[in-house]
This record gives structure tokens, sequence and C-alpha cells, in this order.
């Protein structure tokens, strides 16, 4: 193991002085695609059990896997987004285990030579930018599924799963905390739906994470290390890591030494336990599967999918800052999800980019986020939101009348510029109407007039008033300059 | 008994095309045969009549309207590994039970699409896992040879070779016009040489293995087994196919075979290697070899001394490298979804009950022995250093053809023996397929065709082993031997109605 991560400031404080806790990942993504790697079978979510299997996914006698050539773009797809070699010729082995839920009695993976070798990340913590090498990522079938509560006496299998391809991104063990590991995850997530190659949906067990821990005294040599499998949410594998940390440094403290085990994170009891040892491990037997010859990617393949790669979260954040003027903060929250920096995007196109970003993140996120919506089911298109921010610019309406107007669209819909002019909503700018209502309000108010002579902060209560007077509608800062002249301030 | 199955396939073929026979007859003569037979045989685990009757009604009716297809109602033998929709398929092990596949395998496809009639499902090795029939769950094939002894018949049981021992005793007894076969070590070329068949183990990727259970995936090829050389054509090019359900099947063209059969050999360049001069061959083997090639050269090829020198490390290799498919391959029989199950106290002892008494003690042995070396620790001593080696004879082979156009051997160091002769010592059996593994384990074409007797009165051959994908000139050689030594046919037919049909058979059901 290589260490690349910089000397860490996360360490856990024990009985014996602190602890460095070394996290490394094994990331399975569901790969996007309408088959399975080896079969034709539909790779549809929520069927009925054992309604989308084809012979082979039954390993029925006789039956031969084919490579799915889309499931094999993806993971190349992906191999490029995280910056990482492709592999032009791979194997495909067999992993042999007996299992209900395995019917071939071996799993298609790919072991010794994998499709996507060495690559790299960037993640963000606590305001710093950090790198997490990628050792490898290769394909692999997923297993169907055994379901034990539908008998008293027999258990059952759904094999709707089984032969589904999926991605093994494999990281260095480069974290040392358990929000790196959060932060590494995330944003592999989002850049695998950047690319469109997992939907990343870790409810439906579309992501899911393998988790190894280990600790030591800083400056130590790496300890030995546990591995949590089948983390399924992003929130579980924090609490994994510092339940796991935790427990192995009480073990050493106390005298004790770490087995090298395979364990499961229990979230309900917050704690992980032993599922099987080292000793215990399956011998898998890997060789290469004769029914598959070595695949082979041309040069051009790889070309022409780098090509036709979208832009991926750095990139788009670091242009989003340099074209539009954003804060590190406000780019990194439009490019979390493509939708978002897309949707970003249009409001922003021809506009003032931090304008377009406030009412984005502010006004559309708060209220998105207030209803429990995706940006994809917003009332509000980016044409319209767009159209709101163009009438604050052409000083058309006020921001404050432009927070109401975002109300009526969201509630109600229709065009902006329709709505404002119907419903008089428009910011009054003749100097005219706005020195009339000055001019009453000074004559009203005598007494006022001569304490703001006195104290000149005393302008805010006569704005107050104009635009009250106004319906809100008087533009501010003339406003304020008629009242400056006409108070004599 | 019916005259008509002594006819070859290609003859047959012409009597039905002009229409001296048809095919429900050629078809009723075959089932005939089978019900008087197949009691001693043992060649049929499955006869499939009605199937049969209604495969040769639609042929009859093409044959009269003129949309004939090429193998138009031929009665074939199809063997009991190859999948077939509707009719069960036992591989001829317990473990599968009652199996009836939803498929049919290609190459089985092929055949029927181009007209060919299904009589039934052939015995034949365990899981193909021997060398004369000896291991089927549905008890050893008998060969309709039997040995001479001071001028006269014996009546002992000999083997028909294995693992196709159904598909050689069937076509040696004119119990079907030819019939489907799979070679992984010498299963098509062994039991056609101790049955006076030609059988050809196409080029690795020749025909498609999709639907054809799996002994060892590297290995695994689909042939035929024939009366004539012509017949094997014939049916060779029915069966070949590029597949895409099977990654490991070539695209390239599958020519007219039997138009090439009268090419002549005029500067054939045959191969004859040292290393097949193996110790303990008999001398009759010698001979044989010897005359076969004078034959080629009276043809008008020429014969030249070759070397390949990685020979002997054959057939270890070769049980180190099939086992260990194998293990993985036969890891899906386990009680789970189909075939046998033998329920136990818990999960593990359902998997250890099935697969105990599922497999017999050939496929037990050979699981065993795959498994250990795939294992963690071995992998590089056995697997590892044994594929090292097949890349070794593959290259001996392609430094061959730099200088030679066929290769002639021996097809096996003696010729057919005793029910129960080798069945105590495995390494025994293994020696059966020592001239024939290492066409497999570089995947080339082989052919083996019927050249003489043994001393005992039992068929020999000889083996071509060619360039890939050319087996066009395997048959154009093998015919030249063909032309010279005659063809060998049973000289007396005991089997004929001498055993009572009713009792032993089963029948299958089939719709379409």
């Amino acid at each position: 193991m290589q260490e690349t991560a910089p000397k860490s400031k996360n360490l856990i404080e024990g009985a014996t002085g602190s602890w460095e806790v070394i996290v490394g990942l094994e990331v399975h993504a569901q790969v996007a695609s309408n088959s399975k790697l080896f079969s034709g079978a539909s790779t549809g979510f929520g069927a009925e059990p054992n309604s989308h299997v084809s012979l082979v996914d039954a390993a029925m006698p006789g039956m031969l896997p084919v490579i799915n050539a889309e499931c094999i773009a993806q993971a190349v797809r992906t191999g490029l987004g995280l910056n990482a070699q492709i592999n032009l010729k791979s194997v495909f082995d067999r992993k042999n285990y007996f299992y209900p839920d395995l019917p071939q009695g071996y799993q298609i993976s790919q072991y010794k030579q994998p499709i996507v070798g060495e690559g790299e990340i960037e993640i963000d913590v606590d305001g710093e930018t950090m790198k997490v090498g990628i050792e490898r990522l290769h394909l692999e079938q997923d297993a169907g599924k055994s379901v034990h509560d539908q008998h008293p006496e027999y258990s059952y299998v759904d094999l709707n799963r089984s032969g589904v391809a999926l991605m093994e991104i494999v990281s260095r063990p480069d974290m040392r905390s358990a929000k790196q590991a959060q932060a590494y995850v995330t944003k592999l997530r989002t850049i695998l739906r950047y690319l469109g190659t997992s939907d990343g949906d870790m409810e439906k067990g579309n992501l899911r994470a393998d988790v190894n821990v280990s600790v030591r005294k800083p400056g130590d040599k790496l300890g030995t290390r546990c591995e949590i499998k089948n983390v399924n949410s992003i929130r579980f594998i924090g609490q994994a890591i510092e339940t796991e940390a935790r427990r192995q440094i009480d073990i050493i403290e106390g005298g004790g030494k770490i087995d090298q085990e395979t364990r499961l994170f229990d979230p309900g009891k917050g704690e992980t336990r032993s599922m099987r040892s080292k000793e215990e491990a399956h011998d898998y037997r890997y060789f290469p599967d004769p029914d598959l010859l070595p695949l082979e990617l041309t040069m051009e393949f790889v070309g022409e999918l780098e090509k036709s790669l979208p832009e991926l979260p750095d990139a788009k954040k670091q242009r989003f800052m340099r074209e539009f003027g954003l804060s590190d903060y406000d780019a990194n929250v439009l490019v979390a999800e493509r939708e978002s920096a897309d949707y970003f995007e249009n409001v922003a196109k021809g506009r003032d980019g931090k304008l377009a970003a406030n009412w984005v993140i502010n006004e559309l996120f708060g209220r998105l986020n207030k209803e429990g919506k995706g940006i994809e089911a917003s009332p509000v298109s980016a044409q319209q939101l767009g159209a709101v921010v163009d009438l604050i610019t052409s000083g058309t309406i006020s921001g404050k009348i432009a927070k109401d107007l975002f109300e009526i669209v969201w509630s109600e819909g229709g065009d902006p510029a329709e709505i404002v002019e119907k419903r008089g909503l428009k910011q009054v700018t003749d100097t005219g109407a706005i020195e009339k209502a000055v001019d009453e309000i000074i004559a009203a108010n005598p007494d006022k007039v001569e304490q703001a002579k006195a104290k000149p902060s005393m302008l805010g209560w006569f704005v107050g008033q104009v635009m009250k007077g106004t319906g809100g509608k008087a533009n501010p800062a003339a406003v304020n300059e008629i009242l400056k002249a006409k108070l004599g301030l | 008994m019916s005259e008509l199955t002594k006819l070859t396939l290609a003859e047959a073929r012409d009597k039905l095309r002009s229409k001296e026979v048809s095919a429900t007859e050629l078809t009723q003569a075959f089932i005939d045969a089978i019900d008087a037979s197949n009691a001693e045989i043992n060649a049929y685990v499955l006869t499939t009549p009605e199937l049969a009757l209604q495969q040769a009604k639609e042929s009859d009716k093409r044959l009269q309207s003129g949309s004939t297809r090429p193998l138009e109602g031929l009665p074939l033998g199809n063997k009991d590994l190859y999948c077939t929709e509707g009719v069960r398929t036992t591989a001829c092990s317990k473990i599968l039970g009652d199996f009836t596949p939803t498929y049919e395998s290609t190459v089985g496809a092929n055949l029927w699409n181009a007209g060919a009639v299904m009589l039934g499902k052939l015995n034949c090795d365990e899981f193909a896992m021997g060398s004369s029939n000896e291991t089927s769950a549905f008890g050893p094939v008998v060969s309709p040879w039997r040995r001479k002894k001071d001028g006269k018949l014996t009546t002992d049981k000999l083997v028909p070779g294995g693992s196709s021992g159904g598909s050689s005793a069937a076509v040696s007894a004119d119990l079907c016009l030819a019939a489907t076969a799979t070679d992984t070590g010498g299963s098509i070329r062994q039991p056609a040489a101790l049955t006076g068949t030609v059988g050809i183990k196409p080029t690795y990727g020749r025909c498609s293995r999709w639907g054809i259970v799996a002994f060892a995936s590297s290995l695994d090829q689909a042939g035929p087994i024939a009366k004539t050389v012509r017949d094997a054509a014939i049916m060779l090019r029915a069966m070949a196919s590029h597949d895409k359900k099977d990654s490991t099947s070539v695209d390239t063209p599958v020519p007219d075979y039997e138009a090439s059969l009268t090419q002549g050999l005029k500067g054939l360049r045959v191969g004859v290697p040292k290393e097949y001069r193996v110790e303990g061959m008999s001398k009759e083997i010698d001979k044989l070899w010897q005359e076969g090639i004078a034959w080629l050269k009276a043809a008008g090829a020429t014969i030249h001394d070759i070397s390949l020198p990685h020979t002997k490390y054959a057939l270890p290799a070769y049980y180190i490298v099939a086992p260990a498919e194998a293990s993985s391959n036969l890891a899906r029989y386990d009680g789970v979804r189909y075939g046998l199950r033998v329920p136990g106290k818990d999960l593990i002892d359902t998997y250890e009950n099935t697969r105990a008494s599922g497999f017999g003690k050939e496929v037990r042995r050979r699981i065993l022995i795959g498994t250990y070396v795939l294992s963690a620790g071995y992998y590089d001593a056995y697997y590892l250093k044994a594929q090292k080696v097949r890349t070794l004879i593959k290259r001996d082979f392609d430094d061959a053809w730099k200088s030679v156009d066929v290769v002639l051997t021996p097809t096996t160091p003696s010729p057919a023996f005793g029910f129960g002769e080798k069945t105590g010592d495995p390494i025994a059996m293994y020696l059966e397929d020592i001239f024939t593994v290492t066409v497999n384990m570089a995947g080339l074409p082989g052919i083996s065709v019927p050249a003489g007797l043994s001393s005992e009165g039992t068929p020999l051959g000889l083996q071509l082993i060619g360039k890939p994908f050319d087996e066009a000139t395997l048959f154009r050689a093998a015919q030249a031997i063909e032309d010279a030594a005659g063809r060998f046919v049973v000289p007396d037919r005991w089997w004929e109605g001498a055993g009572k049909p009713e009792a032993k058979r089963k029948t299958g059901s089939k719709s379409k």
C-alpha cells in the first residue's frame, strides 16, 4: 500500500494518545444499461421476482455469456471520468463459489486484468481540496437475491439482479476520516451521474460500498484492516467508519490485536460485527472464463467515447467561477448535480451570473428543499426564472417585487413579464410621479422634516413612507435621490 | 430387416431425391431397427419416434414440392449432450434427472432446419467424461463389433469408445445414418476409430457450443460421426455456423466440403511426426500408419518427417485444463433450479447430498482434480503451467504448417477393448486420448478415418490433423485413405432382433 495523502489532521483521541484512521473503499455501482452484462434480459427495477431472467442468467445447461457492448462503453466512460488508465486488453475471470443466488456457481468478474487501471479524483472537505487515488475499476456480474421471509422452511431466490452489470471501483487507502470517505463517495456518485454511467441510487442498491478501515498511531506502519461489507448509504458509511475505528482503537489500547476479517455494519445497533474471519475466507479459484475471449478495445473506440464525454463537475465548477464570477462555494453547490448545473446555466446565459446564482441557490433551491422537490420537478422553469432576473436587471421590478413575482410564477405559472404588466407590478421610475409622492409626504410631516435636518438617518423613514405610498413600485434609488434633494440633505 | 438402414447418408439422400424411397419409409426403417436392436446395443437413451415421423412427413411434403433442404428427410441420432427443445436432455448423468430444455442447441437447430430427422438421444459417457462410454448413468453402450479368436467371433462385449460411444455404435450398427457427437480430448475420433466410422472434430470455433452441455469450454467442439468421409463432409457443412450466442464461434464462411472430396492430393504435403511413435504402441498400429503413408503417397501427396516436440506434455496438461474448466462448468448442477435435488439438513448438506448422488465416480474424480489445480497456491504450478504447455503445443503446429499441409498419425494406440478392462485404472483409460488431445489443446481440426482391422478383426483408424479452418483439406486426404482402405462394416449383424425392445424403451415427446 502506498500513502499519498498528507499527514492527517483528523486524529481520534484514545486513552494512549492520538490515532489516525485509514480508509479505502470498494464501491459497487450498477452500470446504467437496458440489459445485463452477458445476456439480453432487462435490468428494470422493481419487477415481479424472476421476470427478468434469461436462460443465461439462470445458468441453464449449455448457455453461454455474450458481452454487452454498452456495458463496456459505460465502464470506459467511467474510467475516463476518473482520469484513469483504460486497458485496451482486459480479461473476464470466473470467481467460483456456491450460493443459491449464484446460478452458475461462479461470478464472472475481472481479476488480474481489469478494464480500467489507475486514476484519481479530487474531493473538497472543509474547504480543502485533496486527491483520492483510484486503484482500478472492473466489471462484474451481480448475484441474485435470496429471500428468507416468505416461507417457514424454505428460502426463495429472485434472479432479476442475477447478471446485472456492476462496476467495482477500488480506491487507494487515501482517506483519513469518515468525512473524507463520505466526500469521496459523494463525488464519485456525482461523476457517475454526470457521465450517465450509473444512477448511483443507493436506495435501490445501485450503489453500495465495502469499507476498509484500519487505525494506527500517526507515523506508524499501516494496521490490520477490517472490511465492512455492503454499506448502502453515505450516512451509514460515515457511521460505520467511526464505529469501526473506535472499536479497533479500544481493542488495541486494551492490549488486543485486530484480526483481519469481514464485518457487517448494523445501523440499528450502531455497531459492526464479524461476518467471517480470514481463515473462513473463500478460495475463489479464479481463472480466465473460457467462454469469453479476452476483451480487446481499439484506441479509436476509446477516442470516440472520450470525445463524447460531457463536461465533468470539476471542469464545470472552474468554468462557472471563470465565466460567471461565482464564488467557490456557489459553484460547488451548483455543480453537485448535473441537472442543477444545467438549470443554472440556462438561467445565467446572457445574464448577470452572480444574480442568477443567487436566485437559483437562494430562492429556487430554498423553495425546492422546503417542498422536498428535485430540480427536475421544479414548477418554475429556467426560462421563467431567467425572465424574472431580466425584469430585475432592467429595473422594471424591484428585488422585493421579484420575490412576490417568483411566488406567483411558482404557484400559478405564466410568463413573468406578462404578469408584471397585467398586475401592475412595474417599478415607478417616472420622477414626476415620485416627486409628487415625496412632496405629499413632506407637506404632511413638517415635524419629521425638521428632525431629519438634525439627524440625516431619518431619511429611511421618508423612503419607507414613499414606498408605502407607491405600493412598493417606486424605484428606491430614485426615491432616495429626490428625497435628499428636497430635504436638503 | 430393412436394407434401407445400411445406406450411407449420401446414398439415402439420392434415393429420397429420386423418390425411390420416402422420408417416412426411411425413418420408419430406422425406428424399427432401433426397436429391434437398442436393448442389445444401448446406443439410444431416449427415442423420439413421433417427432421423427412428424419431421419425416414434413420432409416428404418438401421433397414432393421441390423445396428440398440439404439434409431433407435424413434420420440422425443426437448425442444426449445436445439440448433438445421439449425432449429430455441429461448428458447421461443422474444429476440432470428429467431435465427438459426449452431450447434447441444451435448445431441441432442447424440440422433440423436443414431438413434432418431426429430419431432420439444417444448415449455417452457422463458429461462426456470417459473413453469407453462406461461412465454413462444409462449403462454402457455395446459395440456392434466383436473380437475374432481363432477365426471365430467371440461374444465378449467390446466398448464403442467414448465419450461419443452411443454415436459411434449407432452409426456402425445402422441405427441412424449419421450422428452428432462432441470432442473435448478425442471423444469423436477415438470412438470413430474403434467402430470403423468416420469422425471429425472441426476447428475450435467452427461449430457453435451454444446449447451443448459444457465439459471443458476451451476444448469442447461439436462434430459428426458418419459412415463415410462424404457423409461426414455433408454433416459438418450443415452443423457449422457462426453464432453470435457463442463468443468463441468464428465468423468465417462454411465451404462446400463435399465438393472438395474429388480434388485429389497432388502436391499435398503430409507431415509424419516422430513423437507419435510412443512406447508400447502395437506393431499393427505402426503397420497401419505406414500403410496410410503409402496410400497418401500413391494418391499424389509428398511425405515429410516432422517434429512436434511438446507432444509428450499434451496429455498431462490436458488432464489439468479439462478438469479445471469442468469443475467450474459443473458447479451449476447444485440442486437449486433444475435436475436432481437430494434434500439435507441445511444448504451445505443439500449441496453435498445432491452432488454426491448425482455425479458418477469419474465425474467426481475430475471435479476434485479440477478444484485442486485451481486452488490458491497450486494455480501457478498446475493450471498456469498447463496453459503454457498449451501455447507451446500450438507453436509446434504453427511451425509444422510452414512445411506441411496435414499431419498423419494413428487415432488410438490400440483397438477396441472389452468392458471393464480399463475401468479400474484411470491412467490406462486416459492414455486412450494420447494421440487426440493435442488437437484439442491446439484448437485444430482432426479427422479419424477407418484404415484397417486389428489382428482381432476390430477396426483401427488413422487421424489427419489440419490447419485452422482447413477441414476441406482433411476431408480430401481422408477420402484418399477411404478410397484405398475401403469401408469397414460389421461382418455379423448379431444385434438385429436379438432383444425385446419395449422393456427398455423410453419415448420422449416434442411439440414445436
